[in-house]
């Protein structure tokens, strides 16, 4: 008896969503056995990692705040990942945003007025964008992978914001602590929900949310952006200019990552550090991918990816095992993901060994529905 | 003249040290492409490697055992990928990612006590011809692992020159569906290439973790693995130009060496984007010519295969 894949025919209407679900639970069973494994109760454990860190409203009110700048991205990187523009670089776009970002900030230091965050702001997403059109530019002109172009920029990008903190931009009164002055009132993101952190840049989330959803399901740029994701031959067809398409891409993600960078600054923040990002960015693509690509599932799921961030530090202050935790289960999470959705295509079959006859038609099968998908 | 000998000879030698562990990635990525494969899980195969080795070698004192630990990581890991990728037709590119951010969250964890513990650090030197002036501080001075890099990369060159297996690798990379159809395995030879691609990414972090730094830090391939994969494509997937590639990038990386040797002062920090740098700089120039690289790129490249059962 062995357990093998065997072609739909047609792809399976329920499997998109639950595959998710079903990476969601595979990942809580291997990471109640990681616990076990190192010693820890698993059931209490898993409590600690992912049910304390929403316990009381206050915490609810972290978890959103955690959520904003990761959806932010996921929601940037799906339009690229719709159009087939592999983008890993909104880490980099994110802290390009928040380092900009805080040098219109000290800039304007002593500035008061309603419009001095307005332009930090814009200072921030300007910044983000620009940072994207690198690889933009790269792929558009000399055709250069984008997925090595932002990586690289990823690194680069940390260390520039490092130079500007340990230098130019570390506060002068600050006993040489590699941290800017503090934000000024009038740069400092309102608070929207009193006794919380909860600020004004988590609104952009749900703002970004609506916007894209409608850029890509009601209007026909979107459309087009759907149909390069399809083939750049299909797209190439129908006429439309690729690198228009690219271009728009890379500088939405840009601008969104960019503006996630910006609000941690002045937000949570409220000043330039060294580590503005716990990787948000990164993140962000197993968001993007966990969420189909669709701006509510990307809701859902960047508040679970919110949830393990706030979990990696429950369990560091209270089991005492490693934030790192995190990425362990982000890892899992997306392995296990990319292992479910074999089962939008295929079933999984358990055949007896000695039913040879039955094997023929179902390797046909298989064999036209690979083709088909090409 | 004495003087600017012997920094020549130090900015030579600490280019092959750095080159080292990049040639042995991009040597392992190169047979894992060869077949068809792209496995962007080489930054956090590096690492598991570097964390194993390190915790080995730690507890048992030999270095050798850590090595051996090293590559057993970073296969075990190229396993996980060939098994997501070929069993279940993942997006490569995905799954490569998911191994990246896996491999980066379980060094960070199970490396944790381990922060800022040391291994004994070891001076290897070929007898004799180190003490050649020059040609003996650059070319017989170096650790073991070294030689044998040089002699992985002319291995794999000779694989693939005169071998049939090497051969089968390059026809399973090219067009899986042909290859198969003349009898051989598609699913064995990748995951062959595949796992073979793991090891050496883990026996080039052991090579950081071990011998290079030695000592483990969270993070401490610092890309390198992403380089390694640039490289690939620089190298137009010919281990003779990887090679020289690997040394071209070493010297980058050591290019704030260079410059404070002869005393200009730039910030550390904008420095060490050189090597990233260059990368993209490398990835412009080659990828201007896109009908190059599609005739040196094995055809099937990154696509699932789903004919063998």
């Amino acid at each position: 008896m062995r357990i093998k894949l065997e072609a739909r025919g047609q792809q399976s209407k329920v499997m998109p969503y639950a595959s998710p679900i079903l990476a969601a639970a595979l990942t809580l069973i291997c990471g109640a056995l990681l616990f076990w494994v190192l010693g820890k109760p698993p059931l209490q454990a898993l409590h600690t990692f992912l049910v304390m860190p929403v316990s009381d409203p206050y915490r609810i009110a972290e978890l959103l705040v955690k959520a904003g700048p990761i959806v932010l991205c996921a929601i940037g990187l799906s339009v690229c990942f719709r159009a087939n523009v592999w983008n890993i670089g909104a880490e980099g776009q994110l802290l390009m945003g928040g380092l900009v970002g805080s040098c219109a900030a000290l800039w304007m230091l002593d500035l008061e007025g309603v419009w001095v965050l307005p332009v930090v702001v814009l200072a921030g997403v300007l910044a983000g964008a620009a940072w994207a059109a690198i690889p933009a530019f790269l792929k558009n002109y000399y055709n250069t992978n984008e997925i090595l172009s932002t990586i690289m920029l990823n690194y680069i990008s940390l260390n520039i914001l490092l130079y500007g903190v340990h230098g130019p931009l570390k506060d002068p009164d600050g006993f040489n602590f590699p941290e800017s002055a503090l934000f000024s009132d009038w740069q400092i993101m309102p608070i929207i929900l009193e006794g919380t952190r909860l600020h004004l840049g988590v609104s952009f989330a749900l703002l970004a949310m609506v916007a894209v959803w409608v850029l890509m399901s009601r209007t026909f740029v979107g459309f087009q952006i759907k149909v390069l994701g399809g083939g750049e031959r299909s797209a190439h067809f129908a006429g439309f200019t690729e690198s228009h398409l690219v271009w728009l891409c890379f500088l939405i993600c840009g601008g969104l990552a960019g503006l996630a960078g910006v609000s941690e600054v002045t937000g949570p923040i409220g000043q330039l550090v060294p580590n503005i990002s716990p990787g948000y960015g990164y993140a962000a693509i197993i968001v993007a991918f966990l969420g189909r690509l669709h701006p509510l599932g990307i809701l859902f799921a960047g508040l679970l990816m919110a949830l393990l961030h706030m979990g990696g530090e429950m369990v560091q202050i209270q089991l005492d095992l490693p934030r790192a935790v995190t990425g362990v289960f982000q890892g899992m999470l997306l392995l296990f993901l990319l292992i479910c959705d074999v089962l939008i295509g295929y079933r999984l079959v358990i055949e007896k060994s000695i039913s040879k006859p039955a094997q023929q038609p179902v390797l046909m099968d298989s064999k036209i529905v690979a083709m088909e998908s090409k | 003249m004495d003087m600017d000998m012997d920094l020549i000879a130090n900015i030579l030698f600490a280019t092959i040290r750095t080159g080292t562990p990049l040639l042995i990635v991009a040597i392992g990525e190169l047979v894992c492409e060869k077949s068809g494969v792209l496995n962007l899980g080489q930054e956090g195969m590096m690492l598991m490697g570097a964390v194993a080795g390190f915790i080995v070698a730690f507890h048992t004192d030999s270095l050798m055992l850590g090595f051996f630990g090293a590559i057993i990581a970073g296969a075990l890991m190229s396993l996980l990928f060939a098994v997501v990728t070929l069993q279940f037709y993942a997006n490569q590119v995905a799954t490569g990612l998911a191994l990246t951010i896996l491999g980066v969250g379980l060094s960070g964890f199970i490396g944790r006590e381990y922060v800022g513990e040391a291994l004994s650090s070891v001076d290897f030197q070929i007898p004799f011809f180190s003490s050649i002036p020059f040609i003996g501080k650059v070319l017989f001075s170096h650790n073991l692992l070294v030689y044998i890099s040089i002699f992985l990369a002319v291995s794999v060159y000779w694989f693939f020159k005169s071998t049939r297996v090497g051969l089968q690798v390059k026809a399973v990379g090219e067009s899986p569906e042909s290859a198969q159809s003349i009898g051989l395995s598609v699913l064995k030879i990748r995951y062959m290439a595949i796992v073979f691609g793991g090891a050496m990414a883990g026996l080039a972090g052991g090579y950081l973790s071990l011998l290079d730094t030695p000592l483990w830090a969270e993070n401490m391939t610092a890309g390198r693995g992403w380089i390694a994969l640039a490289l690939v494509v620089f190298a137009s997937w010919r281990v003779e130009r990887a090679v020289l590639g690997a040394y071209l990038f070493g010297l980058m990386s050591i290019m704030h060496l260079v410059l404070q040797s002869f005393g200009l002062s730039v910030p550390s920090n904008l420095l060490a984007t050189m090597p990233y740098v260059v990368t993209i700089v490398v990835l412009v120039l080659l990828s201007r010519n896109q009908q190059g690289i599609k005739l040196h790129a094995p055809m099937s490249l990154g696509k699932a295969f789903h004919g063998a059962r």
